[in-house]
């Protein structure tokens, strides 16, 4: 479906496409040894499965997050859903139905992931819906033209993809199994995302200019996905401390942006996309690209609620919902009816 | 636009441009290796095309996310189809042109269509409604054209074959879940099978294409789908404890030769505006 590579599909272009996707999947499996033990199991660096004891908060914790992430790919249809019916070609059409699809399948794997530990998918939509439970800021940003769809993919999903590549071997076995699934489908995403910019960037002027406009202004925000610095004392309290202590979390925010600017810049470059980030250079020291502060107090507005799309987002996916409302119902009421049927079936059965 | 006759290698929008109007097929084919249906085949690619466009629009709104993934899946379904058929069409009409000539550079009185795709989207109802009479009329046709005289077409049909028929299921479960699941279900399904009705008799409509392409034995004359398509239909409808209405008032007609609905416009206008702002553009 995502059809011909620009550049060679063995270079790998995102993280789903390098050792660490392996190493993160490769998982041992040495649950005889180690027992039911939650705390042994962590400590042996196995899962833990839907029926094990688990502490409340460590739950809690999953749901929290399994469910912010399910909301996000469900909420991040709409920034590109949009353009299905603007797409310039065909084959782009064909392409950002199937990317959009894929969104919505993940969405739904995550749901059933968060179902296994004890919430369902009506509850989580409604906290959801009510802006009880987050989702991505990304997504509050807007799509202006037809180039954000690349650097949506390119970017947004790259992004996605360096933070989801270690919850392949998060500790809670549904949640890794289903992020191993949706990274390798991410991993098309953000190459469809880079062939649309280099596609443009080969175009016409009007076409590089559309693309340096989209990555100038994803760049910034694709950088605070990764959340705020976590490094030094932050990372010692709170949250972060005992995600990592459970197998939840495996980087620090701060590695994995560093990772992340790493992997992008020589791909600009390829591109010839300027980054917007006049700090942005090679540090031979530290082996690594020394890059500028994200502007937090922005990432801290939007995530409040005060972004371009914030009220749009919601707004779409509740009209949505509540549009869809007496579908759902009849859905069910034909299955109660079905299954009333069936059982006077039986009965007339048996009784003759 | 003057000197086309003598002009040796048109571009494809100049082709476009000198492309005689729909219902004069038989203009088209003076070019080396032209085939007198081509326009036969574009209405049918046309279908395909508007209709996935429509079901694109579902993406997000639909009634559950199960929902997206499936209108998604039957909008690329039909996107395929028309994939299939446009750049063929183009080689056999004498233009030379491809996909993206067809779709984003043809203006509304070049598309042969029929009136039923290009309608709003109305309500989940409606949009079942439609897909059920589409896919039913579909699977009658390429069951039809697998045995086309044109081996491209028989191909293209024979894939398309597998695809409509699980369309047909699909709509065809939700009609009978919402006819007979709860009050207002029932009453919004029996509204959309109205709705509908009008914009039924045009693709069983003759055409000079149609009836050219089926002399052809490459076609098939639409009227003699009908029957097999209302059984179809009537039997989902029955089973949902629905009524197949009968006779409207008004009906659509015109389609095939060009003549659209208001709504075409707009459709084109929303699909096209991108690829028409940048003249000459690859993507
Ligand atoms: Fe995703
Ligand atoms: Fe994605």
């Amino acid at each position: 479906m995502y059809g011909n590579d620009v550049i060679d599909p063995n270079e790998p272009l995102n993280a789903a496409e390098t050792d660490a996707y392996d190493a993160a999947t490769a998982h041992e499996d040495q649950r005889d040894a180690v027992g039911d033990d939650f705390e042994a199991l962590i400590a042996a660096d196995q899962r833990i499965e839907p029926r094990d004891a688990m502490p409340d908060t460590y739950r809690e914790t999953l749901i929290r997050q399994i469910a912010q992430h399910a909301h996000s790919e469900i909420i991040g249809m709409q920034p590109e859903g949009n353009w299905i019916t603007r797409a310039p070609s065909l084959r782009r059409k064909a392409i950002l139905i199937a990317k959009v699809q894929d969104e919505a399948g993940h969405g739904l794997y995550l749901y059933s992931a968060a179902e296994t530990l004890g919430i369902d998918r009506q509850e989580l939509l409604d906290r959801l819906h009510d802006g009880k439970q987050k989702y991505s800021s990304i997504f509050n940003y807007p799509t202006l033209t037809w180039a954000d769809c690349g650097a949506i993919g390119w970017l947004v999903d790259g992004a996605a993809i360096m933070n989801q590549v270690p919850l392949c071997r998060c500790s809670y076995g549904p949640y890794a199994r289903a992020m191993i699934r949706v990274c390798k489908e991410e991993s098309f995403h953000q190459r469809q995302g880079f062939e649309i910019l280099w596609n443009l960037m080969r175009g016409t002027e009007s076409q590089r200019a559309m693309a340096q406009d989209a990555a100038d202004r994803w760049w910034w925000p694709a950088l605070a996905m990764f959340g705020p610095p976590d490094t030094g004392e932050a990372a010692k309290g709170g949250h972060t401390a005992q995600s990592m202590a459970w197998g939840i979390k495996r980087f620090s925010n701060d590695d994995l942006r560093q990772k992340f600017v790493d992997m992008m810049v020589p791909q600009a470059e390829k591109l010839g996309i300027v980054l917007p980030d006049p700090d942005l250079r090679w540090n031979p020291e530290r082996g690594h690209y020394d890059f500028g502060e994200v502007d937090w107090d922005e990432f801290w507005r939007v995530l409040r609620g005060d972004g371009a799309c914030n009220a749009e987002r919601i707004a779409h996916r509740r009209r949505a919902h509540e549009e869809g409302a007496w579908v759902r119902e009849a859905a069910n009421a034909y299955a109660a009816k079905q299954a009333t049927r069936e059982q006077q079936q039986q009965q007339k059965e048996s009784a003759a | 636009m003057s000197d086309h006759v003598t002009s040796a290698a048109p571009s494809a929008s100049e082709s476009a441009e000198r492309e005689s109007l729909p219902g004069a097929a038989e203009n088209t084919g003076a070019a080396p290796g032209a085939k007198p249906y081509a326009t036969y085949l574009l209405g049918l690619a046309d279908d395909a095309m508007v209709y996935a466009q429509r079901l694109g629009e579902w993406m997000t709104n639909a009634p559950q996310i199960e929902e997206d993934m499936a209108l998604g899946n039957i909008a690329l379904d039909l996107l395929g189809q028309a994939r299939g058929l446009y750049p063929y069409i183009g080689s056999i009409d004498g233009t030379g042109r491809g996909e993206d000539d067809y779709a984003m550079l043809r203006d509304e009185r070049r598309w042969h269509n029929v009136h039923l795709v290009e309608q709003e989207r109305g309500d989940f109802a409606d949009e079942m409604a439609r897909l059920l009479w589409f896919s039913a009329y579909q699977v009658e046709l390429h069951t039809a054209l697998t045995a086309s005289a044109d081996d491209v077409v028989a191909g293209v049909a024979g894939k398309a074959l597998k695809e409509v028929r699980y369309h047909l299921d699909h709509a065809s479960l939700w009609v009978v879940r919402l006819g007979d699941g709860t009050e207002e279900s029932h009453r919004r399904m029996q509204a959309a099978l109205e709705h509908v009705l009008p914009h039924l008799a045009e693709l069983f409509d003759h055409d000079e294409a149609s009836v050219l392409a089926a002399d052809l034995e490459v076609g098939v004359l639409p009227s003699t789908l009908h029957d097999a398509v209302v059984a179809r239909v009537a039997r989902v409808v029955e089973q949902a404890t629905l009524t197949l209405p009968d006779g409207s008032r008004w009906r659509s007609r015109g389609g095939r030769a060009g003549i659209h609905s208001r709504p075409m416009g707009s459709l084109l206008a929303e699909m096209q505006h991108i690829a028409r702002s940048h003249p000459g553009a690859t993507w």
